[in-house]
């Protein structure tokens, strides 16, 4: 920088100073972050006696894996897997698609009632989620579709946050695209899929991010359509943990690492991706 | 034709659109049209109509004008709870947003190790509810937790973090704080990385301190992202029901001073199926997100600016 050359020592310790300074904030916020996750799997190793001593012990004095043994036996760890990986998928398939193609139709089509249509997508993002439940679960009791995989999706089915994300992108697209296809003979749906859709995979990787989260994390609406445990989410299925084993924390912390560890593995490997689509979601919309 | 002479005028003004393509139009906006008439319209609307009808589990529903709401607006616990809501978010959005704007702006000083720390304040967005509320529990068990033991080593007497009415809402909205001050700091380091460094320099020149590049620089231009921010820990805070459903048991001795409405409205709906009622709390708590609303895009024109 352009006071770093005219002063190069001072500024240069000063900042160096400063740095120090930075992290040692930033490290102390992370120890808070972490520590919870830590002390999680600390806990879930220890036996019972060995959780609740006083003065506490940080590390257990056999590694024992009762507690997830035992965990995996109360509950029907295999089925919360699937359910919540069945979940992730329909969501982000349902609201990538069909937002990509009510997005791009939004953004670089002309057609009757447009806006009338478009409002109906502001008004539901207006709306808090809670106003929809009671009617959306009534739906579902009366096709006889609680406690399936369609009523843990059947909210997420359609996105309007998605639609909007993507319009935003499809705007930013230079008409002169749609010209050119058109020129080159292609209709509207060969243009979309062709050559616009493409250029908006990176949106698209984002609003998948966003979406795996926001229903990978969602307690209530699973827990109010699917009562059947064997039908039931990560994110919900654990929080019946606390019913059963209200003061056996080992096991409870066991069963919360069972729940955290896949998405934690997916976060880890895909970090850039995870950070950079949440942060896309922020700044466009 | 009439919709050709439509469509030639609509082509003199627009002439690189597919006008003559309604259809595809059509076709490519239905399914999700469809689904949130379906799924958001129809159900807004069924809401209101159920507010104001008396149905007990599966009997049939029953008008009763606007007996729920009176029932809603003389219950004391209805107007603890909104008290409740509103003070979780009097605790969570203002320390959260302004803790994370502290760590953007730091992260945001080109030090090493950057992407690290992002990673980890980012933690506990990928971590289920209800995973963190137990942990956090177990961290604020009054007899054993990790949490009273480490305070007890500077003399701080045993503290009820989550069974005193005093302390059970300002310990959840503690783990709100820590769950989100991630995401908001991903959103915030986002926005300050799009800041030209140009105007830095420019003021370095000029001989401003980096206080009042803070100031100057750094919140007037962010101003639109923590305006984005602060409106989505609004909504979220006001619509908060995890934790506290999960911590607060309805013999928790903090339950009254604790529970907000969106768990009020779970348990009226869900665990005494009282349709009716729980549909006027939930209108409740839309009427205080709209009035919220209302006031923060007042508030926009004055505080935020865009460039």
């Amino acid at each position: 920088m352009t006071t770093a050359a005219i002063t190069p020592k001072r500024e240069s310790a000063y900042r160096r100073r400063g740095k120090i300074g930075i992290h040692i904030v930033l490290l102390l916020g992370s120890i808070i972050m972490i520590f919870p996750f830590i002390w999680m799997i600390l806990t879930s190793f220890k036996t019972q006696g060995e959780a609740i001593m006083i003065p506490p012990i940080i590390f257990p004095a056999n590694w024992n894996l009762s507690n997830y043994s035992e965990v995996m036996r109360t509950l029907p760890f295999d089925a919360l897997y699937v359910n919540t990986l069945l979940l992730i998928f329909w969501r982000v398939l349902c609201a990538s698609v069909f937002s990509s193609m009510a997005g791009f139709a939004f953004a670089k089509l002309e057609f009757p009632l447009k806006k009338l249509f478009f409002a109906i997508i502001l008004t539901q993002l207006m709306l808090p989620s809670q106003v929809f439940i009671i009617p959306q679960y009534m739906i579902l009791s009366s096709m006889n579709m609680l406690n399936t995989i369609f009523a843990l999706v059947f909210p997420g089915l359609v996105s309007a946050f998605g639609t909007f994300f993507l319009r935003q992108f499809y705007l930013s697209l230079p008409n002169d695209l749609m010209e050119a296809a058109k020129l080159d003979g292609c209709n509207v749906m060969q243009t979309f899929i062709k050559v616009m859709a493409p250029l908006t995979k990176t949106a698209v990787m984002a609003l998948a991010v966003f979406t795996a989260l926001f229903a990978y994390s969602d307690m209530m609406w699973p827990l109010i359509v699917n009562m059947n445990i064997d039908k039931m989410t990560l994110a919900a299925g654990i929080s019946s943990l606390q019913g059963q084993h209200s003061t056996k924390y080992p096991i409870m912390m066991a069963g919360s690492a069972l729940a955290m560890i896949p998405m934690l593995i997916l976060y880890i490997a895909f970090q850039r991706q995870f950070i950079e689509g949440i942060a896309l979601t922020g700044t466009k919309a | 034709m009439s919709a050709q002479a439509i469509n030639s005028d609509l082509r003199r003004k627009k002439p690189f659109r597919f006008q003559s393509d309604w259809g595809w139009a059509y076709l490519l906006i239905a399914p999700t049209i469809i689904g949130l008439i379906i799924l958001n319209l129809y159900p807004f609307v069924e809401t209101i109509i159920l507010s104001t009808q008396k149905s007990q589990g599966l009997g049939a529903a029953k008008f009763v004008g606007l007996q729920n709401y009176e029932k809603l607006f003389a219950d004391k616990q209805i107007w603890q709870s909104t008290w409740n809501t509103l003070y979780y978010m009097i605790l969570t959005v203002p320390v959260g947003v302004f803790l994370a704007l502290v760590l953007a702006v730091l992260l945001n000083s080109k030090i090493r190790g950057r992407d690290v720390y992002r990673g980890i304040y980012f933690m506990p967005m990928v971590v289920a509810p209800a995973a963190v509320a137990m942990v956090w529990k177990w961290i604020f068990n009054a007899e054993v937790g990790i949490l009273n033991q480490f305070l007890g080593l500077f003399g701080v007497a045993t503290i009820n973090w989550l069974s005193d009415p005093n302390t059970a809402i300002i310990s959840c909205a503690m783990i709100g704080i820590w769950s989100a001050v991630g995401y908001d700091l991903v959103l915030i380091l986002a926005g300050l990385q799009s800041i030209s460094t140009s105007y830095y320099e420019a003021s370095e020149i000029d001989g401003a301190s980096a206080v009042q590049r803070f100031f100057h620089i750094t919140v007037p231009l962010i101003s639109p992202t923590l305006f984005f921010v602060v409106i989505m820990r609004v909504m979220t805070s006001i619509k908060q029901f995890d934790t506290v459903y999960l911590l607060i048991k309805s013999t928790n001795p903090a339950y009254k001073k604790t529970i907000t409405l969106m768990v009020m409205f779970y348990r009226e709906a869900f665990e005494k199926f009282n349709k009716g009622y729980a549909s006027a709390i939930v209108m409740w708590s839309f009427v205080i997100i709209m009035v919220i609303t209302a006031i923060q895009f007042w508030s926009e024109k004055k505080l935020v600016h865009y460039e």
